[in-house]
């Protein structure tokens, strides 16, 4: 499923929202006065925080839009480059030659772990660093083989465009080989629905998406949480960009900065990632 | 005047099928120039059977070549029987105020969009599925094809039945002259009448088989493998295309997704012009 749909957010919680935080009048304001839009698409990490914070900026400025899409990171940094759209979000840095070769300015706003998910029906919590890789490569094909039930594993990857998908084979499988058999989906949402429905299936999503329809699995002993992730305990981890086509400026400018505003970083948090400054 | 406006107008026809024509070679053109880089470094007899390693500089796209096959073919195995009882019902069997609504009905789902198949397959028919012994995650060529077929057969109705009403009544009167049974009359007269239909109708849904992309993309699994049993997940060409066409323009992985479309074009044309050819030789005898 291509969540490539525009995820337009409606400013309808306005008035409930603008009474109860006085803060957001301040970190809001250079909005002020500004009209006009800002599109972004890439990371499907980023969605989370990139849909608060739009909804935030268009409930305190009804002129301006903001609009949401995914992609992956791969179409984030190609679409930013291509000037398709304002801000191009990814999940793992931009390399040396897309970065040259389309002039980007990159901005990390977070840190997010991978966490390694499964099913909540299924006992297994956690794995140890080989089990994982493993698993992944199909050598272990039977959850029996690491204290769960008896019955096959599912895999599930990302695909070639997504930087989670990279960065859990740089850092969690340390680059060992994924079983051609595995299932491969196309967003971290994609990937959360595919694993809360497969008792079976295995996979990975980004930290800010675990949810209770996922189990997250310890590896070597340290569980993916805001702790571990933030003291670096946990390894599986990288920076979350937004990207520009040269240096941004007007609406672009000010949406990135309001990323790094109290405010900003409190969205940050709340989707379960940390703030960078 | 009225010869300068037919003219005009046969112009004007025959504009519209030069350019119709020309979009399609033009397209074949794009994708021939644009694969060109991959078809040059290596033989395209070895994409064409190559395995996919991108990581270790291997772009074959066999797995998904057998992929898209073991989908389409497989589906359509399951739809044919089932269309061609659907259009014997609808256009010999069965009494028209019920055949009439059925075919609307028919019509009516030709027009749902693939999307939708797709859902409805992930959430309710791959549960089945999984639930089936050997099913594993239930991503699979089977859940695919089952949802294809869905897809394809009001496609095959539709031309089957058109076709079966496309028999002359004189023939139909003969074989009721001759006592036939409505059951008889339709196998013995309206489906030999019918044949040439049949067959535009079993290539348009293979066509639409081989070229659904989200169907495959949602249902089949995506992996790149060749599948060994229906219930192995597999990857079609397509699917392959909408997963990579996302990945860095310049890579290399992008420019094979052009020798894919190039495939994908080849594929359905030699498949139109087999059945073609078959059918003529058919008519010959």
């Amino acid at each position: 499923m291509k969540k490539n749909g525009m995820m337009v957010v409606a400013g309808f919680m306005g008035a409930i929202l603008f009474c109860c935080s006085s803060s957001y009048a301040d970190d809001l304001s250079p909005f002020k006065g500004e009209k006009g839009t800002v599109k972004v698409s890439g990371g499907t990490a980023h969605i989370p925080v990139m849909k608060e914070a739009a909804k935030q900026v268009m409930t305190a400025h009804p002129d301006i839009q903001i609009t949401i899409a995914g992609g992956g990171s791969g179409v984030g940094i190609k679409q930013v480059g291509e000037g398709l759209v304002d801000i191009g979000n990814s999940g793992r840095k931009p390399t040396d030659d897309e970065i040259a070769r389309y002039g980007l300015k990159l901005y990390q706003w977070a840190i997010d772990g991978v966490a390694v998910v499964v099913n909540p029906n299924n006992p297994v919590r956690a794995l140890t660093g080989s089990q994982l890789i493993d698993i992944f490569a199909g050598k272990i094909d039977n959850w029996k083989a690491v204290g769960g039930e008896d019955r096959k594993i599912s895999l599930y990857t990302r695909d070639e465009a997504s930087g989670t998908r990279e960065v859990f084979w740089e850092k969690g499988l340390k680059k060992g080989e994924v079983a051609s058999k595995a299932n491969v989906v196309v967003s971290n949402g994609a990937m959360k629905t595919s694993i809360a429905q497969d008792p079976a299936g295995i996979g990975y999503v980004s930290v800010g998406h675990i949810d209770p329809t996922v189990a997250a699995v310890a590896v070597d002993g340290v569980a993916p949480t805001h702790e571990t992730v933030t003291s670096g305990k946990y390894p599986i981890a990288r920076g979350l960009y937004s990207n520009t086509k040269g240096e941004p400026a007007g609406l672009t400018k000010k949406f990135i900065e309001f990323l790094y505003t109290a405010d900003g970083q409190k969205i940050i948090s709340a989707n379960g990632f940390i703030p960078a400054k | 005047m009225s010869g300068l406006r037919e003219r005009i107008l046969e112009s004007g026809f025959f504009l519209a099928a030069v350019a119709s024509t020309a979009a399609t070679l033009l397209i074949f053109g794009f994708m021939l120039v644009l694969g060109f880089p991959l078809l040059r470094s290596g033989l395209f007899v070895d994409l064409l059977t190559g395995a996919w390693a991108p990581a270790a500089g291997a772009y074959g796209i066999f797995p998904m070549v057998a992929g898209t096959l073991a989908i389409s073919l497989l589906s359509l195995i399951l739809a044919f029987p089932v269309s061609l009882g659907c259009a014997g019902f609808a256009a010999a069997i069965g009494p028209v105020w019920l055949s009439r609504p059925f075919r609307r009905m028919v019509q009516l789902m030709t027009g749902i969009p693939t999307v939708i198949y797709g859902f409805v397959g992930i959430f309710l028919l791959v549960p089945i599925v999984r639930g089936l012994h050997g099913g594993g995650s239930g991503l699979c060529v089977f859940s695919a094809a089952l949802v294809l077929a869905v897809l394809i057969s009001p496609t095959m109705v539709l031309f089957f039945s058109d076709s079966l009403d496309r028999v002359p009544k004189s023939y139909l009167d003969a074989a009721d002259a001759l006592g036939a049974t409505p059951s008889q009359k339709l196998r013995l007269v309206m489906l030999p009448y019918a044949k040439e239909g049949i067959l535009s109708g079993l290539i348009l849904a293979f066509g639409r088989a081989v070229g659904d992309t989200m169907v495959a993309l949602m249902i089949a699994g995506n992996a790149v493998q060749v599948p060994e049993s229906v219930f192995d997940a597999a990857r079609a060409l397509t699917a392959h295309i909408a997963l990579v066409i996302a990945a860095d323009t310049e890579s290399l992985e992008f420019k094979s997704i052009f020798v894919c479309g190039l495939v994908l074009y080849l594929f359905v044309g030699l498949m139109i012009s087999g059945l073609r050819l078959l059918s003529a030789l058919g008519h010959r005898r």
